[in-house]
């Protein structure tokens, strides 16, 4: 009993884990079509804005929750105004220059920083069900990935700016023609993105530790996610998130964590084979 | 590439600069600048393999290096259980093209878009070096080779002359080997594109929609290029693997994908002599930039690629070509032409 509720309990933190790793992401490429190759690297960024603040004395939860995603986002929307912004229209050469980016940040953060890894204590230390052991910190990763697709949600529903985002990924001419600025609602959107990526990279600090190369063992998991999710940035992103983390989750347990991403391309390829525009371009097409 | 090849001049230009260097530099140069010379010409066939499918058949592979890899593998496995070298370059040209022609059906046939052709190469590519990377453990072993995980696989056989495994090449014989290569492949490739196959590849990349409309199999094309393009990667990652007789996952890691990108973007999409002039020249940079030691290798190669999509997107052969051509009809123009012609050209 205490087995299976432990079994549960990691597949949920699996999916949760997809869903944060991936919202950044799913975000600016709903909107924009584009997907981000330096995402990795933003996640590195979050993670070292914790490392850099706690070590400043700043409050861990201060660091995490609202330091990593302005300093994220500030970041995202200097990278959108300089390189960006230039590409639109040609989203392959975006894909290539975020690219480009991403070897920069990690080449410019070795430079800064050097190339070891700097571990960030886990807040809030462990509990026992039955005979295991869980770390708490478990059930701030489920609570963080619910609450944050919950705001995306009524921030897309109910606010003006939702409203707005929502008609330019609708269809971007027609927005541009009745008077909204496409190019800065893109802007926003790449800034929202980052931070949300930020953010992220925060939450994975206290897990992973922080390394300039630690962005390469997340973008498989999370690009994987957002393609196979398509362009609903909720729905999509929930929906592969759950399918993809349990599927890796069940072979983590089978075999261990290696076979866990294969597994997880091969789902992938084989969804993508029968649905290619994700899970949300056959399927609950309209939702958000 | 309308022109057939027989009449291009470009072509005996790069066959000749080829034959010659082949020739020549091992009675010229010391040993120290042919091994150089040789890591040029083993990158400079992969940087073909991604301006093939890229230039000629508009598919952007961001994960070229996992059939680099995978060639690279397949050869160090397959010489140290066979003892001979001959076959395993055969099979490191016929493993990758079976698994890009694999890939190629789940992406092509599938009909993904371009973002997400290059998301799955790139992701393809990344599982395959955390695979690789996982296999340290003496239980991961195929035959008698060892995959030795991060550490690689050293004492790959050097080549051999073909069913003579005691005649090992020396370093300037497999220079010239190498080169052979080399050319054959660029002559293939010059031959493939202006075959009908290969104009039907270039309807493709110009317009999808068109080619299929006029009752090409848009799908089979675009497997075919990649596996060919896949194969001749994996030729690639075999030659690197007996030149350096040692592998380990950086073949397949980001890095290289990177590399192959970087060269083809440089030297120019859409030709075949551009990703080799790329790949030389980059090398070579990297090399010098590499004895400074101050500034990180990889922010450069980023930055290049940053400056590259912002500044040169069409690469250093076309615009090069370009201000050639234009060159050149300013100076046709020039004798034999009065004022109100040149006039009439200009408001054309």
């Amino acid at each position: 009993m205490d087995y299976t509720l432990v079994i549960a309990l990691e597949m949920v933190r699996a999916i949760a884990w997809l869903v944060l790793l991936s919202s950044g992401l799913a975000i600016i490429f709903g909107m924009m079509r584009i997907i981000n190759f330096a995402h990795g690297e933003f996640l590195m960024l979050g993670g070292y804005t914790v490392v850099i603040s706690t070590g400043h004395g700043v409050n861990e939860w201060v660091a995490m929750l609202v330091l990593a995603p302005i300093v994220v986002g500030i970041f995202g929307v200097i990278v959108e105004r300089l390189v960006i912004q230039r590409l639109y229209g040609r989203i392959l050469d975006s894909l290539l220059a975020t690219w480009g980016l991403s070897m920069l940040m990690i080449g410019g953060v070795t430079m800064i920083f050097g190339n070891s890894v700097t571990g960030v204590a886990t807040p809030l230390g462990g509990m026992s069900i039955g005979a295991y052991q869980v770390p708490r910190y478990n059930f701030v990763l489920i609570f963080a990935a619910i609450a944050l697709l919950l705001i995306i949600w009524a921030v897309l529903k109910f606010t003006k700016a939702g409203l707005i985002a929502r008609a330019t990924m609708q269809n971007p001419d027609m927005s541009e023609a009745l008077g909204i600025p496409t190019r800065w609602v893109y802007m926003a959107t790449f800034g929202i993105g980052s931070a949300v990526t930020g953010f992220a990279g925060a939450l994975l600090a206290p897990m992973t530790g922080v390394v300039p190369t630690m962005g390469v063992n997340f973008i498989a998991q999370s690009f994987i996610t957002v393609i196979t999710g398509g362009a609903s940035i909720i729905t999509g992103t929930l929906a592969a998130a759950g399918l993809l983390g349990s599927i890796s989750q069940g072979m983590t347990f089978l075999t261990g964590p290696v076979y866990g991403d294969a597994a997880l391309l091969l789902a992938a390829l084989v969804l993508l084979r029968l649905l290619p525009q994700g899970i949300t371009g056959r399927i609950f097409k309209k939702s958000l | 590439m309308e022109k057939s090849v027989i009449r291009d001049p470009g072509f005996y230009v790069m066959v000749g600069i080829g034959l010659a260097v082949m020739f020549i530099a091992p009675v010229m140069l010391d040993l120290f600048t042919i091994m150089q010379f040789t890591q040029y010409v083993v990158l400079s066939v992969f940087a073909l393999s991604l301006g093939y499918i890229w230039g000629f058949g508009g598919i952007l592979s961001f994960g070229q290096a996992a059939f680099f890899g995978l060639g690279a593998y397949t050869f160090a496995v397959a010489s140290i259980n066979m003892g001979s070298t001959t076959i395993p370059m055969v099979l490191a040209f016929i493993i990758p093209t079976i698994f890009g022609a694999a890939l190629g059906y789940f992406m092509f046939y599938g009909r993904l878009s371009d973002v997400y052709l290059g998301v799955v190469t790139l992701v393809v590519a990344l599982i395959f070096w955390k695979l690789i990377n996982h296999t340290a453990g003496p239980e991961y072993s195929i035959g008698k080779a060892r995959l030795g995980g991060f550490n690689g696989i050293p004492s790959i056989p050097t080549l051999h002359i073909p069913g003579d495994t005691g005649a090992w090449l020396d370093p300037a014989q497999m220079f010239q080997v190498f080169m052979a290569i080399l050319i054959i492949i660029y002559i293939a490739l010059r031959f493939l594109i202006a075959s009908d196959f290969g104009r039907v590849s270039i309807g493709i990349r110009e317009n999808e929609t068109r080619a299929s409309l006029l009752g090409y199999d848009v799908r089979l094309q675009k497997v075919i290029v990649f596996a060919i393009g896949g194969g001749i990667a994996g030729l690639a990652g075999a030659m690197w693997a007996t030149y350096q007789s040692f592998i380990d996952p950086n073949s397949v890691s980001m890095e290289m994908s990177a590399k192959a990108l970087v060269w083809v973007m440089a030297g120019g999409v859409g030709t075949l002599a551009g990703p080799i002039i790329g790949c030389i020249l980059l090398q070579w940079l990297t090399l010098k930039l590499g004895t400074v030691d101050v500034v990180n290798s990889i922010a450069v190669l980023g930055a290049i690629m940053m400056v590259l999509v912002l500044a040169l997107p069409k690469g250093i052969v076309p615009t090069a070509k370009m201000l050639a051509m234009n060159g050149w009809t300013l100076w046709n123009r020039r004798p034999n032409r009065d004022a109100v012609t040149r006039k009439a050209v200009k408001h054309e």
